[in-house]
């Protein structure tokens, strides 16, 4: 079985946010990790591996430094990774990179495709499920289970008050859920492997029947009109109060001024 | 990527999300913020409703807001799979092309959203709060035609750190999914009536339908968080899942009920239908207690547009202090329970007069 396992490099946003004196995104002071969703993904797929057998390729499209984060997949367990880098392909939106990842495992053997669900920037959860459209598979998002037998895979998909279990014959891709396993760490062993690994490196001619046209910014259909921090409505009153019972009659007080009580 | 013949698209369509026969909250809400953008368009909303046997649930739509009801009715369409319905909604944008489809971006919609928009060939944009009508580029630019009558769409990255205001001019439709509880449904008219046309672009299985064995629903008895009037909200502070007993008393004489935070399903001390935030729920009750939460910002981004908040936190330095109305820094454990009864007995002299 060959598995590819979709990841991206994100701004650690989890572990506290650093800001710039001037309010904006510290970006540099902000770790950049595997993005979670695509971590458990990741997990699911080496834990098919140890299970059954398979072959893990890891796949990202980014800047150059993206391949920290494939050095850790492979230090994790994983047998290939592939980087997608190329000018023309920066600002693209999600219809873009899908359209991108798409042209690249084309060229790329497959039974079954892993992506998170949705990365911690942009939280959009899109670029999966646009990944099996463009590819003419079925995708089944937001798996919290997956088990193989033969050429099916069988899946739990959540939804907000109830799971799916949900089979369909590979090839097929999954949208995985963090929820769906605790990632393993890397080994030793692993670290010095993946040290001696060669991480593929593709452009844009190494993607297969994708236009122009739908690359990068100028091939984005979405457009940004303006971009800015978010304006929080500021904190209101804080208190210290020497005992529980201050406590209290400082909320009831304030529930009496605002007729709540 | 460009559309063609942009000015044939018109008007605003809505999924209308439907689970067991049953409209969706979110239907509602897309179809009060369509009826909007469709009278400053000078068009018309369309519900798309999908499903098997659910004609009946277009009158509702119409008290709802809704112009016009697009039926697409098939057994296929019986139990919510991507594939006939990603092709029920393409074929209905194909056929109809209108200018604005939104989705609400719950787990269908976050599925059947990207889908449709990647078949259809044209922009999403997730998770909106705002959706506008207005000009792109915003102000205008030389060397660059200013376009009108565009659907502006506003929305939270980086967890909410920032915010963004996007176009998708050159593409048709404008496509948009929103969470539900952001946007606000109309007061229902009893009685409005919707012209209801049944379309059926023909449902053929191929190896994009997957099968389902088995639908498994999650047993709840407790009542939709994103509904209460006031939430007793806990977090990782409050210690055990048998602790929640005090914030359980609390909402108690509060008339509210208890959700909670991502750490707090992650524990297996709640179900993830309690969970307020990012990846849980969007609320906006009248009262927020906050209790033993530190205020990550995936949390505040689900709460912050509660009306009042009352943060309860041993920890001065909690980023939840920096949005709450009320912050208390104190032991909760002594400060709950005391603030039921005190809140009791203020109810109780109440009822006395």
């Amino acid at each position: 079985m060959k598995i590819v396992v979709c990841v991206k490099q994100v701004p650690d946003t989890k572990g506290g946010v650093k800001f710039n004196p001037d309010g904006t995104l510290d970006r540099g002071a902000m770790l950049a990790i595997m993005n979670p969703d695509d971590k458990a993904g990741l997990e699911a797929a080496l834990r098919l591996k140890d299970q059954y057998g398979a072959e893990v390729t890891v796949l990202t499209m980014g800047l150059p430094k993206a391949k920290d984060i494939l050095l850790e997949a492979l230090a994790m367990g994983a047998d290939n990774a592939v980087l997608v880098t190329d000018r023309v392909l920066g600002g693209a939106d999600t219809w873009a990179t899908s359209t991108t990842i798409a042209g690249a495992l084309r060229n790329m053997d497959y039974d079954l495709i892993i992506t998170g669900r949705q990365a911690i920037d942009g939280d959009t959860a899109q670029v999966g499920p646009q990944i099996a459209e463009h590819l003419g598979i079925p995708v089944i998002s937001y798996a919290q289970d997956i088990k193989v037998d033969g050429d099916k895979v069988t899946v739990q998909r959540q939804y907000d008050d109830r799971y799916h279990v949900v089979e369909t014959k590979m090839p097929c891709l999954i949208t995985a859920l963090s929820e769906l396993n605790e990632p393993r760490y890397m080994t030793p062993g692993g670290i010095f492997e993946a040290c001696k690994a060669e991480i593929t490196t593709w452009g844009r001619a190494d993607l297969k029947d994708v236009d122009d046209g739908n690359l990068g910014l100028a091939g984005s259909p979405t457009k940004i009109a303006k971009a800015s921090d978010k304006v929080r409505k500021g904190a209101g009153e804080k208190v210290v109060p020497d005992s529980p019972e201050d406590a209290v009659s400082y909320i009831v007080g304030k529930f009496k001024e605002k007729h709540i009580i | 990527m460009v559309t063609n013949n942009i000015e044939e698209y018109k008007g605003v369509f809505v999924f209308a999300q439907q689970v067991d026969n049953e409209i969706s909250g979110i239907a509602y809400e897309l179809l009060g913020k369509g009826k909007e953008l469709a009278e400053k368009l000078s068009t018309e909303v369309t519900a798309v409703l999908i499903g098997y046997q659910v004609k009946g649930l277009a009158d509702k739509l119409a008290e709802y807001g809704a112009d016009k009801v697009i039926l697409i009715d098939d057994p296929e369409l019986e139990v919510y799979r991507t594939e006939p319905y990603a092709h029920a909604l393409a074929s209905a944008i194909n056929q109809y092309k209108p200018e604005i489809v939104l989705v609400g971006a719950t787990a269908i919609g976050r599925d059947l959203g990207p889908t449709v928009s990647a078949r259809v060939a044209t922009g999403l944009t997730a998770d909106c709060t705002v959706l506008e009508i207005g000009d792109f580029p915003l102000e205008p630019k030389p060397g660059i035609e200013q376009k009108h009558n565009q659907l502006l769409m506003t929305r939270p990255a980086f967890g909410g750190n920032t915010i963004a205001t996007i176009a998708c001019p050159d593409n048709r439709p404008q496509m948009a999914t929103v969470r539900p509880g952001v946007m606000q449904k109309i007061q229902p008219v009893a009685g409005a009536k919707a012209v209801v046309e049944e379309f059926n672009p023909g449902f053929t299985p191929n190896n994009r339908y997957v099968t389902i064995k088995e639908v498994v629903k999650a047993v709840s008895d407790t009542v939709d968080i994103m509904d209460a009037k006031v939430l007793v909200s806990g977090g990782r502070g409050v210690g055990s899942p048998e602790n929640f007993k005090i914030l359980e008393e609390l909402a108690e004489v509060m008339g509210g009920t208890v959700s909670c935070s991502r750490a707090v399903v992650d524990s297996g001390w709640k179900p993830k239908d309690l969970q307020v935030g990012q990846t849980g729920k969007t609320v906006r009750p009248q009262i927020y207690f906050a209790i033993g939460i530190s205020g990550a910002i995936q949390h505040v981004a689900g709460m912050e547009e509660s009306d009042l908040i009352v943060a309860i936190n041993k920890d001065e330095s909690a980023p939840i202090f920096d949005v709450a109305d009320y912050g208390i820094v104190g032991d909760l454990n002594k400060i709950v329970p005391q603030l039921t009864a005190a809140l009791k007995s203020e109810k109780a002299a109440k009822n006395k007069n």
